[in-house]
């Protein structure tokens, strides 16, 4: 049985190794660079390997970077509460409401615009919001307005609305998921001990589903946080996000170091809230086993 | 009854996420040049102006290049991760596991920047090569997962037959597994595909002069004028993406009916 347990470590390591490879060598050893680059000095067009903390002293010293990284915590913030709330019901309802030979067509619907054009879905926000845009020139001819709405033009509002539609199926995915895992017979359960409707969804389903909300917050905070084509095309480059930042330091003014020690903080900062969250929402996490 | 008022929002929902999708067409048919309301009249000169532009047919060139290029790699690599992941037990595998999964959390700028970093400084000329090996890094998370499905549902009994039969180990993948998993892997090949095409941030960082689709839409925003006509691209790109996810769909749902297992829901 041992020897049968090595022999299957050994087939499975074999099999592993190409993807882990991969990753390894296009993943794994170009961050370990970043990481190595932040504690690196920044000659002329040179890098000097000198051991140095400087690039993160002024990264924490930089008012501009507290400006930038704040207004990206808060617009994925924003994003992330946006489309967890507005997703919810649509995962409850797939979950709960819609017959199971159908569940695969709704899914498949509300995937399909994920997978479309991303760039051009983002530059339709810009169409639609903007200042002669679908929503303004046709509450314009209806007379309902005289003037452009003007909250929603090239700023943070915009961007938010914008993120919010391009990540909501990543929001209903992990919900639904931990929705159909709960076992019905709690539900009637609940119900049979008198608990209302409402009671029961609130002592039992909710609870159960955490999880796949939990989820949902990181699935969509990380990535929009470092998203880089919304604020470049919605805020017409005047209002950056940190990925804009570090692109600017990298490649406009190709200070590696600097933009590495940027990267590298900006990522530590996702974590730390990362796992905050995970922490604060560990009594959920610990039900499910 | 039930759910009714969560049905109707749903389909408000479905509607939302819709919207610039529906509205592309409308545009890309509209005779005037600016991208408002009222509409002015029809048209199909902005299709036409596509088909007579040299630098788009280019930019679709590499763009399909990369494509086929990081869809066959990303599917090949995620058969070898999906079959390691779902058949034996190996030490590290979680951490592994994590690891080759991990693009899809990361942000693209983080793998892009990195990336490009490195390969600067060891001196690559950067072409839609790079692109392809960037590509191929974030494809192979989703090929990953949609072959492990696959794999998951084998029974494992057809594959000791296999041996039992007097076939290696090696045909009898090919001859048993192989074909059982194909839907998978046609779902997956079509859904990096679809990734692929799509993809705008590391194509960005990483295809030096050369354009592809998106970064080509992404110079013409700037030009008003430009604008029509990239209306009519995003319209047949999204008839495209839809098509080949449908197919994908298709397949993804077959190799399920085929090893005769319940369907688990959507791609992700």
């Amino acid at each position: 049985m041992a020897s049968g347990n090595r022999s299957q470590a050994a087939q499975g390591l074999t099999l592993i190794a190409p993807p882990l490879g991969y990753a390894v060598l296009v993943l794994a050893a170009p961050l370990l660079t970043i990481l190595a680059y932040s504690f690196f000095k920044d000659g002329y067009l040179t890098v000097i390997r000198e051991f140095t903390l400087e690039n993160y002293r002024t990264v924490w010293a930089d008012p501009i970077f507290h400006r930038i990284m704040l207004r990206s915590l808060v617009v994925a913030g924003l994003v992330t509460l946006a489309t967890v709330v507005l997703a919810f019901p649509v995962a409850y309802f797939l979950s709960f409401a819609v017959a199971p030979q159908k569940k695969a067509m709704w899914l498949f619907l509300i995937t399909i615009p994920f997978w479309t054009s991303y760039l051009i879905r983002v530059f339709l926000w810009k169409v639609i919001l903007g200042y002669n845009g679908v929503i303004n020139s046709g509450l314009k001819t209806l007379g309902i307005i005289e003037q452009p709405l003007t909250f929603i033009l090239y700023n943070v509002n915009s961007m938010v609305i914008t993120l919010a539609h391009a990540y909501a199926p990543f929001a209903i995915l992990p919900i639904f998921i931990a929705l159909e895992k709960i076992d019905r017979s709690l539900l009637e359960a609940g119900r049979d001990l008198g608990e209302s409707r409402a009671m029961t969804f609130w002592r039992v389903t909710l609870p159960l589903a955490m999880p796949g909300v939990v989820a949902a917050a990181l699935i969509v905070f990380i990535p929009t946080i470092g998203d880089y084509v919304t604020p470049a095309l919605i805020g017409g480059g005047k209002i950056p996000m940190i990925a804009n930042m570090i692109q600017a330091q990298m490649l406009d003014l190709d200070n590696r170091p600097m933009g590495s020690a940027l990267a590298v903080t900006a990522m530590l900062i996702v974590a730390v809230i990362s796992v905050a969250f995970i922490v604060l929402n560990r009594r959920f996490l610990k039900v499910r086993q | 009854m039930k759910g009714r008022g969560l049905r109707a929002y749903a389909l408000i929902y479905l509607l939302f996420l819709y919207a610039p999708i529906l509205l592309l067409p409308v545009f890309a048919f509209n005779s005037g040049t600016i991208i408002a309301f009222p509409l002015k009249g029809f048209t199909t000169e902005w299709f036409s102006q596509m088909w007579g532009n040299a630098s788009l047919r280019r930019a679709l060139t590499n763009s399909l290049t990369i494509a086929v290029s990081a869809s066959i790699l990303a599917t090949c690599l995620g058969i070898f991760a999906a079959r390691a992941s779902t058949r034996f037990a190996f030490p590290g595998k979680g951490p592994i596991m994590g690891l080759i999964m991990l693009p899809l959390v990361l942000p693209e700028i983080i793998v892009s920047i990195s990336l490009l970093v490195v390969l600067l400084s060891l001196g690559v000329q950067l072409s839609i090569l790079t692109v392809i090996l960037g590509h191929t890094l974030i494809c192979m998370p989703y090929a990953t997962v949609i072959l492990s499905t696959a794999f998951n549902s084998l029974d494992r009994s057809l594959e000791e037959a296999a041996y039992d039969l007097g076939e290696t180990r090696w045909s009898a993948f090919r001859l048993v597994i192989l074909p059982l998993v194909m839907p998978g892997i046609i779902s997956s090949l079509l859904m990096s595909f679809t990734i692929s095409l799509d993809e705008f941030i590391i194509a960005f960082f990483l295809a030096g002069n050369e354009p592809t689709l998106p970064t080509y839409i992404f110079s013409q925003l700037r030009f008003p004028k430009q604008i029509p006509m990239i209306m009519a691209l995003g319209t047949v790109l999204v008839l495209m993406s839809i098509l080949l996810l449908t197919v994908a769909e298709y397949f993804r749902r077959r190799g399920i009916a085929k090893t005769g297992t319940k369907d688990t829901g959507g791609f992700l």
